[in-house]
C-alpha cells in the first residue's frame, strides 16, 4: 500500500446530524462519522467538512472533535456551513460549493439518519457535477493523481476491489473502520465557517409528502393456498423440515468423500480456491 | 390424483385361507386369544401410517388407508392460471438483482409489487436482466422480458454501462414505473443512479424524486421509511426502490415472460467517454475476520469435538468461519464471540456444518435461517440430525481429518510442530482468537 498523496487532492467529507438507533438521541451519524474517519486517515488535518443546514446544530462540534491523533498536533478542524432551512434543497447548495472549492474527492455516508434519509443526495450531486460515484466503501487502499482504489462491501462479508477515476464521490458503509472518539478540546477549537452568498431553493419535490411516525412492519405469515381443508391442515401440521438424507455406517473416509461431494455440488467448495491477495 | 390399485390376484389369496401362500399376503392379526384365554393385542399391527409417518389408530372401526408421505400433494401445489397480456397500456419495469444468476426472495417480492401496480390497468410487467438465462420469470410474474446480457457484462460490476442500457430502455419504452431492490451495492445503487439521471432530463414535477426503502404500496400511495423513525406517504413516483417483503410474491398466476428486444446496442460504447468505475474482482477475505452473523459458510463445533487443533485446521482448509455451541465455549475451547444460538449469534450462513453438536433448541434457534445444514454426529437420533439436510453418522474428528487429507492438506504434515506447540499452544491460540473476534 502506497501512502496516499493527499496534498495533491483535497478531501471533503459531507456530515449531517444523526440519531442513536436505540435511544434516538442526537449525535454523529454512524456512516458520516466513518466517512470523516476515512478522510482523516487519508488527508489528516487537511480534511474539510461541509454541512448544509442549521448553523446552531450542536452535533457539528462532535465531528470537529475528531481532529486529534494526527501528525500535526496543533491541527484543528474546519467546517464549511451552508445555511439553509430544512425545507430547502441541499443538492443545489452543495453542488455549487463543491464546484467552487476545487476538491476532487468527496466522502459521505450512504444514507442520512434524519429527514428523508433516502441516500439519493450523493447520486444527485454526482450527476449534477458529472463526477463518478461509488457506494459502500470499506477502505480506500490508494490514491493516485487520477484514480482511487478501494474495497467495496458486498453481502456476506465479501469485498470487491474497484478502481475509480477522480473526481469522485464515495459513500462509506457501516462496515468501514469505526470512527475515533470525539474529544472536547478539538471540538471547541474547530472552526465553523458560515458560507454566505449562496441562495438556497426550496425543495419542491417533498412538498406534498405526509410524514408520520414509523409503523412496525407487519410480519409475513406462512399462508398455505390450497383448495381442500385436508391439504391445508396437513401443511399446517407438517414438521417444517421434511428431513434430509441420513447416512449411517460410514467410515470416516467415506463420510469425508460424501461431505466434499455435497459441498462441491452446492458450489460452496470450488475446485480451485480463489487465490487472490489477502485483504490488508 | 392417487388411485389405489388393487391386485386381484393378491386379494383372492388373502381371502382363501387354504391357499399355500395365504400367510404371505394376509395382514397380521392384531388381536388373538392367548393360550390361557387372555386376549392379546399387537399394537404394531393396528391402524395405519398417517401422512406424516405417524401411526394413527381409528377406533371407530372405519378402515384407514393412507398413502405414504412421498406422494403428498403439498409440493406440487395448485396449478396456476395463465395470464397473457397482448396489448399493454404501458410497462412496469422490474430490475431483479439475481444474485448467483437466480431470482432471490427479494426479487419475487418486487415482481409481486409490480403486479400490484400493473393489474387493473393492463400494464405489462417487464423484467430487465443483465444475466442471460434467468429461470423462473414466468412464475415470478413477468409478462415481458428484456435480456440485456448481450450489451452488458452481467458478471462484473459495471454500473455505468448498466445505467446506459437502462437509459436506452427508458427511451425506447418510457415505462410507467421502475422497480429496484433497495440493497447496496446492487439494485439500490443502480436505482439511485437511474433516478439521478432521469431527474435531470425529465420534468415529471412532484413525483420525479424516487421513493427509496418503500415497504408498502396501497391505494396509489407509497409508504417509505425515512430517517429518524418516520415514514413518508406520497403519490406513487416513477422509480421505486423497495425493501424485502414489500408485497406478496405472485402465487396464483403464471405469465409468459415474452422476450422483447430493444435496440440498446447503439448506446453501448458510443457516448462512453471514460470508464469511471473499473471492477478489479473479488478480494479473498479471511473467513475468521467476517462477523459470524454475515459469514456465508460456517464450521461449528460442540462437545463432540475432541481434537480442537484439527478442527481449526479443517476450518482453514475448507475456508469456513468457525462457530461453536455453548458447551464448547463454556469449556474454554472457543471464544464467546463465536457462540451460535439463542444467547450467542444468530447466523444466516448458506451452509452450516455442525460437528458433534446435539442440536439443543437454543442452538437450533440460532441456525433457523441457514439454508443448508450438514450434521456430523455419532448419534443418529439427535435433533441436529433431524434438522440437517445431510447427516453423516461418524466420528467428527476422524471425518474432519479425512476431509483435510482428501483436500490435499493433511495436518499430519506438521506433527512435530503440533506436538511442540502443545505446551505453549494454548496462549498462541488465544491470541489468534482475539485478533479474529
Ligand atoms: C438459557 C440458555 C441459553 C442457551 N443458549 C445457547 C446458545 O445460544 N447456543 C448453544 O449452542 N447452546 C445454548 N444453550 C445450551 C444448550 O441447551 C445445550 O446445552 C448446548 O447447545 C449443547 O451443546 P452441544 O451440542 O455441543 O453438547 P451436547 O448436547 O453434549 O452434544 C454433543 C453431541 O456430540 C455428539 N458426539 C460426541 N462425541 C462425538 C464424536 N466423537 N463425533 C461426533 N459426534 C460426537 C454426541 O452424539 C452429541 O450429539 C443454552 C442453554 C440455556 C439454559
Amino acid at each position: 500500500m502506497t501512502p496516499p498523496d493527499a496534498a495533491a487532492c483535497p478531501v471533503v467529507a459531507l456530515v449531517s446530524s444523526g440519531r442513536h438507533p436505540v435511544s434516538g438521541r442526537p449525535g454523529r451519524a454512524r456512516e458520516d462519522a466513518r466517512a470523516v474517519e476515512m478522510g482523516l486517515t487519508l488527508a489528516g488535518a487537511r480534511l474539510q467538512l461541509v454541512h448544509a443546514g442549521n448553523a446552531e446544530e450542536p452535533v457539528l462540534r462532535d465531528y470537529l472533535g475528531m481532529y486529534h491523533g494526527l501528525d500535526d498536533a496543533a491541527a484543528q478542524g474546519e467546517l464549511a456551513l451552508l445555511p439553509m432551512t430544512p425545507a430547502d434543497d441541499a443538492v443545489l447548495l452543495l453542488a455549487t460549493w463543491l464546484a467552487e472549492s476545487g476538491c476532487r474527492l468527496v466522502l459521505a455516508g450512504q444514507r442520512a439518519e434524519c429527514g428523508e434519509g433516502s441516500g439519493l443526495l450523493p447520486y444527485l450531486l454526482a450527476e449534477r457535477l458529472g463526477w463518478t460515484i461509488v457506494s459502500g466503501a470499506a477502505t480506500i487502499e490508494r490514491i493516485d493523481a487520477d484514480r482511487v482504489t478501494l474495497l467495496q462491501v458486498l453481502p456476506q462479508g465479501q469485498r470487491r476491489r474497484l478502481e475509480v477515476s477522480l473526481p469522485c464521490l464515495i459513500t462509506v458503509d457501516t462496515l468501514a473502520p469505526p470512527p475515533r472518539q470525539s474529544a472536547f478540546g478539538p471540538a471547541r477549537r474547530g472552526r465553523i465557517q458560515v458560507v454566505d452568498g449562496l441562495t438556497a431553493e426550496e425543495d419542491s419535490a417533498s412538498g406534498e409528502w405526509r410524514w408520520q411516525p414509523a409503523r412496525a412492519r407487519p410480519k409475513r405469515l406462512k399462508i398455505v393456498k390450497s383448495g381442500n381443508a385436508r391439504d391445508r391442515f396437513r401443511a399446517a401440521a407438517a414438521r417444517s423440515s421434511a428431513g434430509g438424507q441420513v447416512l449411517t455406517d460410514l467410515t470416516p473416509e467415506q463420510a469425508a468423500d460424501r461431505l466434499i461431494a455435497y459441498l462441491r455440488e452446492e458450489k460452496i467448495l470450488s475446485e480451485e480456491k480463489i487465490l487472490g491477495d489477502e485483504m490488508p | 390424483m392417487n388411485v389405489r390399485r388393487i391386485d386381484p390376484y393378491a386379494e383372492r389369496i388373502r381371502r382363501n385361507r387354504l391357499h399355500p401362500r395365504h400367510q404371505e399376503f394376509a395382514r397380521p392379526a392384531w388381536r388373538w386369544a392367548g393360550p390361557n384365554g387372555v386376549t392379546r393385542i399387537d399394537p404394531h399391527a393396528i391402524g395405519a401410517l398417517g401422512p406424516n409417518g405417524i401411526r394413527r389408530i381409528d377406533r371407530s372401526g372405519a378402515v384407514v388407508e393412507t398413502q405414504p408421505l412421498a406422494s403428498s400433494p403439498i409440493e406440487s401445489g395448485p396449478s396456476r392460471r395463465m395470464v397473457v397480456i397482448d396489448d399493454p397500456a404501458g410497462f412496469v419495469m422490474v430490475v431483479p438483482e439475481c444474485p448467483e444468476g437466480r431470482l432471490s426472495d427479494h426479487d419475487r417480492d418486487l415482481f409481486g409489487l409490480a403486479r400490484q401496480l400493473a393489474d387493473g390497468q393492463t400494464l405489462a410487467v417487464t423484467a430487465v436482466t443483465f444475466q442471460g438465462a434467468v429461470a423462473g420469470l414466468e412464475e415470478a410474474g413477468a409478462d415481458r422480458w428484456i435480456d440485456l446480457s448481450a450489451t452488458v457484462d452481467g458478471d462484473t460490476h459495471d454500473p455505468e454501462s448498466r445505467l446506459a442500457a437502462l437509459v436506452s430502455v427508458e427511451a425506447a419504452m418510457s415505462p410507467r414505473h421502475w422497480l429496484f431492490a433497495d440493497s447496496f451495492p446492487g439494485g439500490g445503487d443502480l436505482g439511485r443512479r437511474l433516478a439521478a439521471r432521469l431527474s435531470r432530463s425529465s420534468s415529471h414535477g412532484a413525483n420525479a424524486r424516487a421513493a427509496t426503502r418503500v415497504w408498502q404500496v396501497a391505494e396509489g400511495l407509497a409508504l417509505s421509511r425515512a430517517g429518524d423513525r418516520q415514514d413518508i406517504q406520497r403519490e406513487l413516483p416513477r422509480i421505486l426502490l423497495a425493501l424485502p417483503e414489500c408485497a406478496k410474491p405472485v402465487s396464483e398466476t403464471r405469465h409468459e415472460a415474452r422476450l422483447v428486444s430493444i435496440d440498446a446496442a447503439g448506446s453501448k460504447t458510443s457516448d462512453m467517454t471514460a470508464v469511471g468505475v473499473v471492477d478489479l474482482g473479488r478480494v479473498a477475505v479471511d473467513p475468521q475476520q467476517i462477523p459470524l452473523s454475515q459469514a456465508p459458510f460456517i464450521l461449528s463445533g460442540g462437545r463432540g469435538v475432541g481434537d480442537w487443533a484439527g478442527f481449526h485446521h479443517a476450518a482453514e482448509v475448507l475456508g469456513a468461519s468457525e462457530g461453536a455451541s455453548r458447551v464448547a465455549v463454556d469449556d474454554g475451547n472457543m471464544p464467546r464471540a463465536r457462540q451460535v444460538g439463542a444467547t450467542g449469534t444468530f447466523v444466516f450462513a448458506s451452509c452450516y456444518i455442525a460437528v458433534g453438536i446435539s442440536g439443543a433448541v437454543q442452538h437450533l434457534q440460532g441456525i433457523a435461517k441457514c439454508q443448508r445444514v450438514v450434521a456430523i454426529n455419532r448419534d443418529p437420533g439427535c435433533d441436529m440430525v433431524k434438522r440437517a439436510d445431510l447427516a453423516l453418522i461418524a466420528d467428527g474428528d476422524a471425518v474432519l481429518a479425512a476431509v483435510c487429507e482428501r483436500l490435499g492438506q493433511p495436518r499430519a504434515a506438521e506433527p512435530s510442530e503440533a506436538v511442540s506447540e502443545a505446551g505453549s499452544g494454548a496462549l498462541s491460540k488465544e491470541e489468534r482468537y482475539h485478533d479474529a473476534a
